[in-house]
Formats: C-alpha cells, sequence, structure tokens
C-alpha cells in the first residue's frame, strides 16, 4: 500500500467512524424505536381482532412491502414537496425506515404473538386477570421472546439500510465516505473502509443479541 | 346449595354440544364427571366458568344467580374470582416462576401486596408439596409438578369451588399419583371440586356423585356405589365395561 492511500485511510477513517457514532447510529436507533411501536400496535391490531382498524393495517403492510424502500424514500423527500409537504432530510428518512421495517416486523410479531398458546390467555382470565393485564404480563413478554432473534435481524438490516439515507442528503457515514472520495478518489480503499465500519458495528450488535438471548433463554424452553 | 346449574345448552356450528345439562352441588362436594369422548364434559365445565359463552342455562352460585348466556362482564369476573379452573395442559404461565405463577393473580387483580401474596403462594405450595421449587420456570418441571402448581394456583384465591379438566390426562403413566393424591387430599379438607377425568379409581372412591355424560346430555347420576355398581342406562354400563377392560 502506498503512503498517500495510507494517509488518507488514517485520516478519514475517525471522521467516518465519528460520522457512524453520531449520525447512522442514532438515525438507526430512531427508525427502529419509530418500527418498534408501529410494528407492536399494527400487530396487536391483528391479534385482538380490531375490526375497523385491520384493512388499514393490510393495506399499510401491502404498500410498504410491494415497493422498493429507495422509491418511498425519493417519494416522501423529493416527491412530498411538490404538494407542499416539505420534509428535512433526515426526519424524511427516520420516517421511511421505520415504517418500511415497521411492516415487515409487524409481520413478526404478529406471528410471535399468535404462537403464545391460548391457554395462556384462558389461565390468566381464570386467576381473574383482564385482557389487557394478561397481555401485559403474559403474552407480550412471551411473544417478545419469540420475536426477539428475528427483530435483532430487523436491526442489523436496518443499520446496513440507513446507507440509502444518502441518497436523500442525510450526511451519515457512507454519504461522507462518498464526499471524501470526491476530493481524493479512493473508491476502493474508501468504500473499503467504511464497509470495515460497518461490518464492525454490525458484529457488535450481533455479539449484543446471542448474549441478550442467553439473558432471555433462562425460563427455558416454549412449550406447546 | 353451593352451585345450582340448570338447562345449559350450547351448540357449535349446527351441532348441538350440550342440551339442558342441569346439575347440583353442595358444599364439599366431589362431582366426577365421566364420559366418552365428545360428550361434552369440557364445554360444559367452560360455560360454568365462561371461558365459553353457553346459548342457553343459568347458574345460582354462591347464593347469587347468573344468566349464563347473558352475564355481564362484572358478574363473569366475580364469578372467576370465586372458582379456580385446572386444565389438561396445566397452561402455567410460562414466562413466570413458580412463585409468580400463583401470585400474579394475587397482585394484578386481587392488588394484594407482595409480600403477604408471598406468604398466600407459599402456602398453596406447600398444601401440593410444590414450596420447594419457588424460583423455577414451568420449563423445568415435571408435567405432574406443573400440575400441582396449577392447583396451588388455584387455591391461592381460596376458591369456593375448583373446576378440573382431566388433570391427568396429559401426564406420564407414573406421575398421576402425585397429582390424585392432592386431589384426593383437597377432597378430604372439604374443598367442593367438579372433576372430568377418567381415573375410575379417583371417581369410584373419592368424588361423592358421579355423573355420566353422553352425546350432550346427562345419562345417569348419583352416589359413587350406585352408579358402578348397579348403572340404571345401557349407555353407562356400555361405557364402564370398556373402561374396565383397558385397566
Ligand atoms: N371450539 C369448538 N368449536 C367447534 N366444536 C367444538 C369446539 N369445542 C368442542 N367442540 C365439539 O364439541 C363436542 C364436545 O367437546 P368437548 O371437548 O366438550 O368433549 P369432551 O367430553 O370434553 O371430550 P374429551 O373426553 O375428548 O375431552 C365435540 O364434538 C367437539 O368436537
Ligand atoms: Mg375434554
Amino acid at each position: 500500500m502506498n503512503e498517500r492511500l495510507w494517509n488518507i485511510l488514517v485520516d478519514s477513517f475517525p471522521k467516518l467512524l465519528g460520522y457512524g457514532v453520531t449520525v447512522t447510529i442514532p438515525l438507526t436507533v430512531i427508525s427502529f424505536a419509530l418500527a418498534l411501536i408501529i410494528s407492536v400496535v399494527v400487530a396487536l391490531i391483528q391479534y385482538a381482532d380490531i375490526k375497523p382498524l385491520i384493512p388499514i393495517c393490510r393495506f399499510y403492510i401491502w404498500v410498504v412491502r410491494g415497493t422498493p424502500l429507495l422509491v418511498q424514500l425519493y417519494l416522501i423527500f423529493y416527491g412530498l414537496p411538490s404538494v407542499g409537504i416539505l420534509i428535512d432530510a433526515f426526519p424524511a428518512a427516520v420516517l421511511v425506515f421505520g415504517f418500511n421495517e415497521g411492516a415487515y416486523m409487524a409481520e413478526t410479531v404478529r406471528g410471535a404473538l399468535e404462537s403464545v398458546s391460548r391457554g395462556q390467555m384462558e389461565a390468566g382470565y381464570c386467576v381473574g386477570l383482564s385482557y389487557m393485564q394478561i397481555m401485559r404480563h403474559v403474552v407480550l413478554p412471551q411473544a417478545f421472546r419469540t420475536a426477539f432473534p428475528a427483530l435483532s435481524n430487523s436491526l442489523i438490516s436496518m443499520l446496513k439500510g440507513t446507507s440509502m439515507a444518502a441518497t436523500i442528503t442525510v450526511m451519515e457515514m457512507f454519504r461522507q465516505a462518498t464526499v471524501i472520495n470526491g476530493r481524493v478518489y479512493e473508491s476502493l480503499g474508501l468504500y473499503g473502509e467504511v464497509a470495515l465500519i460497518y461490518l464492525m458495528f454490525c458484529t457488535i450488535l450481533t455479539w449484543v443479541q446471542h448474549w441478550a438471548e442467553k439473558k432471555l433463554a433462562s425460563y427455558g424452553g416454549t412449550k406447546a | 346449595m353451593m352451585l345450582e346449574v340448570k338447562n345449559v345448552q350450547k351448540r357449535f356450528d349446527h351441532t348441538e354440544v350440550l342440551r339442558d345439562i342441569s346439575l347440583n352441588v353442595q358444599k364439599g362436594d366431589v362431582v366426577a364427571i365421566l364420559g366418552p369422548s365428545g360428550s361434552g364434559k369440557t364445554t360444559f365445565l367452560r360455560c360454568l366458568n365462561f371461558l365459553e359463552r353457553a346459548d342457553g342455562g343459568e347458574m345460582v352460585f354462591d347464593g347469587e344467580h347468573y344468566d349464563l348466556h347473558k352475564a355481564t362482564r362484572g358478574e363473569i369476573a366475580r364469578v372467576r374470582k370465586k372458582t379456580a379452573f385446572v386444565f389438561q395442559n396445566y397452561n402455567l404461565f410460562l414466562n413466570k416462576t413458580v412463585l409468580q405463577n400463583v401470585t400474579l393473580g394475587l397482585t394484578v387483580s386481587g392488588k394484594m401486596k407482595k409480600q403477604e401474596a408471598r406468604e398466600v403462594a407459599v402456602n398453596a405450595l406447600e398444601r401440593v408439596g410444590m414450596a420447594g421449587h419457588l424460583d423455577r420456570y414451568p420449563a423445568q418441571l415435571s408435567g405432574g409438578q406443573q400440575q400441582r402448581v396449577a392447583i396451588a394456583r388455584g387455591l391461592a384465591s381460596n376458591p369456593e369451588i375448583i373446576y378440573f379438566d382431566e388433570p391427568t390426562s396429559a401426564l406420564d403413566p407414573e406421575l398421576i399419583g402425585e397429582v390424585l393424591s392432592v386431589m384426593r387430599k383437597l377432597a378430604e379438607e372439604g374443598m367442593t371440586m367438579l372433576v372430568v377425568t377418567h381415573e375410575m379409581n379417583f371417581a369410584r372412591n373419592v368424588s361423592t356423585r358421579v355423573m355420566f355424560m353422553d352425546g350432550g346430555v346427562v345419562v345417569e347420576s348419583g352416589a359413587p356405589e350406585q352408579v358402578f355398581n348397579h348403572p340404571q342406562s345401557d349407555r353407562t354400563r356400555q361405557f364402564l365395561k370398556n373402561f374396565t377392560e383397558i385397566e
């Protein structure tokens, strides 16, 4: 490796990492929190069979799953201003990522809720609990545990997916790499470097996931 | 009379599962409900606790009258407060420890203080011989142990009556005894119980009354000696004969 490239990489590393920590990670965390809220609400509406709201949930999932993420980003950020709705790049990205991943996660959460045996609900009624109390103390915790691995995967894929926010001008880690590259023309080195930082983030998340799964496993196998 | 049930009716889609089932239970009675598969035994018990909504029928329980079809939420809550239900497959809360399984109803719906609930729970668990496993999760227990915890969960709320739906049917043969002996002890202590069971020895020796159901009707009911030794109906005779052959 020549000295120029080495210097470029050493200079850019803290910069990229900085954008990763201050933009990519917050963007991921906020979008994921939104996705989590949306998915739980949508899944609960379906699980509790709240009839008037179910078509809305179906429609939402249908639209989100049937259109590309990139197109959704463009639509919200570049398209909406023409009807007078202007959203800054960062919140626009949060909205799109949150609603996009939320649709997939809703299916995960719904499946997990439905995997909790009906007998749990009935036993809850018999000891005098209300529907809400049973959901809160019994069904949701069990569903959360079932959904945890899939939700972790959603989190990891969302972290990588935030790089797409570069296309709507969010100055996150990847866009920062393209900016530096525009000055120095070292595509291979810089994009390799940024790939490495994503890899690092994802690896850490995977560790945390494994650790948490072990903690959650403490109450033993889910029995039918 | 502690419980009077009159004319319970229930249909699923087009099949009539219960046709005018009636039953009177005195305090301290242990009623064994027998009958072939599909005769409606489970459905009957579930209707009494509103896990299933009957199409018709009424009940006088602990001095209060209830319409089994039209009971309000408040009435349902009142009934459930005074009854306990033991399921065939235990239905312990899988994410809760043994202790929490018993205290959950007490603290959350009964608004009992944590410490008091713990004492009540430990006491109930002692009665079923499970106080030594407070911090285990259901998945770490045998079926017989799980069922005993389920019984303790029911006992903790100090019910007037306990409904058992085939409490030993899901158990390995060597684990049945420990559950039956807990139930026998409760019977001796005067607990009122309705027990759907295929355990003929329990029905014969522990119950104070036997009710034989078939096709959604009560075919015969009476004292165990009478039903077992001098069955009045052919269907009862046939059923008991098949059973003694299996045993
Ligand atoms: N939720 C339901 N929907 C439709 N049919 C049902 C439902 N629950 C029970 N049934 C039907 O009602 C009839 C009586 O069922 P039930 O479970 O009460 O019988 P059981 O006497 O408890 O039988 P087993 O000894 O097999 O437990 C059966 O024919 C069953 O198929
Ligand atoms: Mg049954």
